[in-house]
């Protein structure tokens, strides 16, 4: 019998292929290879960050002055509802799952993801959910404009009364979106607990698993209540039910439960893979072992377990009575705790150590500083009486940037440094990534603070117009924008400049502990030659152990 | 004990002491964030979040200081690629960091229960019936020191749509789109939507409440300091969102009466509404779309438009 070859299929002569995907095509095409489909989420997503970052440029502008001058009161409300919805869903969403993808197999010793083909669908749903989303704007009566929590019952208003509206599409698209998720949820976990290699126990796993088999845990279960309140708001958009609608006796404040039930905990989907790539960053350039590494491996779990049942914090000024405000802000409040420990621990193990300010290492204490900040506005919305008076003004926009710019973006940054080397097989430059970090550093600072006074004094969020006496500190958040616009310009041409032409990286040019950096850089196809056979902790700076019986460990000297 | 050790505590002492100084300062400064305290239940309100501004202040400074020591005395020297101290972890640290957070979180919730329930704000409580366990004292009691139960209590309805407001009184059965409150009275608004959800929010009184389609909400509160304020939507309602405002007046009650009665003898005519008046009008934007919105509803009938 003959073997017949099927395109891709390894024939049982052939050796497996070891070389690295050294053609760009192969990031245009259906790969299956962990690492392909780890860069293509990056790529991607961050095409979209730039398409969020431009509807947030318009907004900006708008609001420089008082009135509502620059668009129409439509487009503005299209663009906060497009920028948010893309900025979560087709930038942070997918490029977090993009790390995952590329260093998980890596990180555990595993040559692939459990299920390869099922992480290459997944990927390329999130394409798709950009074309309809993108695509919105070119139907009559243009994209959604009820905002990201798409609320009813304005999201039930039609008033093009088409069938294919701005709505319809959206819902579609974070549907799509939620499969996609599901998807990569069932293949993470799986991965993470079937195939880590021989020796490596839970405990070692390094941080940014952990983290990332938290997040995932959420995803699986609180993406089925948003996907039910979706479907839920769907037929009621599209064949009249009433389950939200008032005007037929339907519950509006029902969506706002099923919709934070999930968004809620999404929060720490998004900010926990941070969490780990903070925790992998720091030991490096600080060169010192994390500090309490059980205890901050154990946080991430409970961060996971506690979020679901905070959701309401969301809703204290809702349809929320009394009792239920003060039980869901004793719940929220606790959520700092296992959070406080890992800042503790961060500081902990940076105190005292050997310090390298580097690209990564300047974006990752940039970011936790920022979210030092983000934590504190936070527990201060946790509270009831102060969230009454500061709840849907700027000072909960300016809170949440700090975890979704000053936090999760700057944690992206770090990561794409750290590990350009190891991607790309070849060095960034140090300077520009260092003007890129000072920018983006006074950027959100410039941008995101004034929001603090803005909301305090009371200034609503969505709106396109405000009163006069806001103008200052808006002036100054727009300009602050407008520097963060300009910061992704030195990004961009290091990134591609550097892909192109860069010096050739070594395997571990920071002399990192951690299995990723003992396979070449870029790593081939199928990671391990050998399975790696684990036999200490992670993170074991200033001891003399290796991490593996079989894999020549790079201790640093 | 040797210099350094004593020099290394005497550091930690002086940085700590700025730190707590520092915090305490800006602590006091964020009254001066906040807009005038123009009801009982915004005095309450300040003084918690000046305590959790300061404390917030003490743990960013702290933290922050903390790093930016590392930063500047922690440096590895050029081609130094040594590791530092192989410290892994240390138990008694530890547990008394957990414990930080968890006396800080169960101070600051009592702290923010007591002032929620002195606010006696009421809300949407028939929603789920449950016998609500919380006194209803008033935070004007609190501020005046006076009785709680003397207080007089003035009824207003409160009507919002897309996208104007529209304020009933009762007791002579007028309509405004102004909302005219008697100062050091409790105000109970019941709260009603006739479309989709609105939010009815004074920054100057720090309060804030959703209106639901469909159900009555009751809302206290006491305003006490006569003057003129705004009132706006809070929760996102459609195109016209931003233009959703309206004037509160706090006015003496015997002026509140005066301008009852006096409107009690105008005829209903129809207010000033920005919303009608931007949908009716081209708009002078440089962007236009001319994407399809919902129509405002048609401009309130009042007896005083305002
Ligand atoms: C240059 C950077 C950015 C600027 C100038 C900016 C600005 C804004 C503005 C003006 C709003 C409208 C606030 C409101 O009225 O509710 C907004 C909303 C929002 N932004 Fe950003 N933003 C930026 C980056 C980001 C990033 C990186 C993320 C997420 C990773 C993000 C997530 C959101 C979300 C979720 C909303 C809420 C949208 C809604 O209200 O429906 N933003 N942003
Ligand atoms: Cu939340
Ligand atoms: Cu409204």
């Amino acid at each position: 019998m003959t073997n017949v070859p099927i395109e891709g299929m390894l024939l049982p002569n052939e050796k497996p292929n070891h070389e690295s995907p050294g053609n760009w095509k192969e990031y245009f095409s259906f790969s299956t290879d962990h690492k392909v489909i780890g860069i293509q989420y990056l790529v991607t997503s961050f095409f979209f960050f730039l398409v969020g970052g431009i509807f947030a440029m318009v907004m900006r502008g708008e609001l420089m002055t008082p009135e509502s001058d620059l668009v129409d009161r439509t487009v503005y409300n299209g663009m906060f509802t497009m920028h948010g919805t893309v900025m979560l869903f087709l930038w942070t969403f997918p490029s977090l799952v993009g790390f995952a993808n590329y260093l998980v197999p890596l990180m555990i010793g595993a040559r692939d993801m459990a299920f390869p083909r099922l992480n290459a669908v997944a990927f390329w749903m999130v394409p798709v959910v950009g074309i309809i989303m993108m695509g919105s704007f070119f139907i009559p009566g243009g994209p959604a404009q009820a905002g990201w929590w798409s609320y009813p019952p304005v999201s039930l208003q039609n008033p093009t009364g088409n069938l294919i509206n701005g709505q319809v599409l959206w819902l579609l698209a974070v549907a799509i979106s939620g499969v996609s998720s599901i998807m990569g949820a069932v293949n993470f976990v799986t991965t993470i607990v079937k195939m880590r290699a021989p020796g490596m126990g839970f405990f070692r796993m390094p941080l940014f698993v952990w983290a990332v088999f938290s997040a995932q845990i959420i995803q699986l279960f609180g993406l089925p209540a948003l996907t039910a309140g979706a479907v839920m708001l769907l037929l009621d958009l599209t064949v009249g039910t009433a389950f939200f609608d008032p005007a037929k006796g339907g519950n509006p404040v029902m969506f706002e439960h099923y919709f934070w039930f999930y968004s809620h905990p999404a929060v720490y989907v998004i900010i926990l893979p941070i969490f780990g790539i903070f925790s992998e960053i720091f030991p490096v350039y600080s060169r010192k072992p994390l500090f309490g590494y059980k205890v901050v491996a154990v946080s991430s779990i409970l961060i996971a377990i506690v979020s679901g049942i905070v959701w309401v914090h969301h809703m204290y000024v809702s349809g929320t009575p009394g009792w239920m405000r003060l039980i869901f802000m004793l719940t929220t409040m606790f959520v700092s705790v296992p959070t406080g420990i890992k800042v503790f621990a961060w500081v902990a193990t940076i105190w005292g150590g050997k310090l390298r300010l580097n690209t990564p290492m300047l974006f990752a204490l940039g970011g936790l500083i920022m979210f030092v900040f983000a934590g504190i506005t936070g527990i201060m919305l946790s509270s009831v009486p102060v969230d009454v008076h500061v709840n849907n003004t700027y000072f909960v926009v300016g809170h949440f940037h700090y975890v979704l710019y000053g936090t999760v973006t700057m944690g992206l940054y770090a990561a794409i440094y750290h590990w350009f080397p190891k991607m790309t097989g070849r060095m960034y430059s140090e300077s520009w990534g260092k003007i890129h970090f000072w920018l983006a550093f006074i950027g959100t600072n410039l941008n995101f603070l004034p929001m603090h006074p803005l909301g305090l004094q009371g200034m609503l969020r969505r709106v396109a117009s405000y009163a006069p006496e806001y103008q200052f500190w808006n002036v100054i958040a727009s300009l602050g924008g407008f520097l963060l616009g300009i910061s992704t310009l030195p990004f961009i041409f290091n990134m591609v400049i550097s892909w192109m032409q860069g010096e050739k990286a070594p395997d571990n040019p920071w002399r990192a502990i951690g299995l990723e950096w003992m396979v070449s850089s870029p790593p081939p196809v199928e990671n391990f030659e050998e399975i790696p056979i684990i036999i200490s902790e992670p993170y074991g700076y200033g001891k003399s152990e290796p991490l593996t019986a079989n894999l020549s460990n790079h201790n640093p000297d | 004990m040797n210099i350094q050790k004593i020099l290394n505590i005497l550091t930690l002492l002086t940085g700590a002491i700025a730190v707590t100084v520092i915090s305490l300062w800006i602590g006091k400064q964020s009254y001066s964030w906040l807009p005038p305290q123009a009801a009982a239940e915004s005095v309450l309100i300040d003084d918690l979040i000046s305590f959790l501004v300061t404390l917030g202040a003490f743990i960013f400074l702290g933290v922050t200081s903390t790093l930016m020591y590392s930063v500047i005395f922690h440096r590895a020297v050029k081609d130094d690629f040594t590791d530092g101290p192989s410290i892994e972890g240390n138990i008694t640290l530890e547990v008394v960091w957990t414990a930080i957070p968890i006396l800080l979180v169960l101070w600051i919730a009592g702290y923010s229960y007591q002032v929620y329930e002195k606010m006696g704000i009421q809300g949407p409580s028939e929603i789920v019936h449950l016998h609500n366990p919380l006194g209803m004292e008033s935070a004007y009691a609190e501020a005046k020191d006076a009785p709680a139960l003397a207080e007089p209590v003035e009824k207003i309805d409160v009507l919002a749509k897309q996208w104007a407001w529209v304020f009933h009184y009762p007791e002579r059965d007028v309509t405004s789109t102004e909302l005219h409150l008697p100062s050091d009275r409790r105000i109970r608004l019941a709260l009603r939507s006739q479309d989709v959800l609105h939010g009815f929010y004074i920054p100057a009184f720090r309060l804030k409440q959703d209106i639901i389609p469909n159900h009555a909400i009751d809302f206290e509160f006491t305003p006490i300091r006569p003057g003129k304020y705004s009132l706006t939507d809070s929760q996102y309602s459609g195109t016209y969102f931003a233009t959703m405002q309206a004037n509160v007046i706090v006015e003496s009650p015997e002026d509140y009466q005066q301008w009852l009665a006096k409107i009690a003898t105008q005829k209903p005519s129809p207010a000033k509404n920005q919303a009608a008046a931007e949908y009716a009008q081209t708009s002078h934007q440089s962007v236009q779309t001319g994407w399809v919105t919902v129509p405002p509803a048609a401009p309130p009938l009042v007896n005083s438009p305002g």
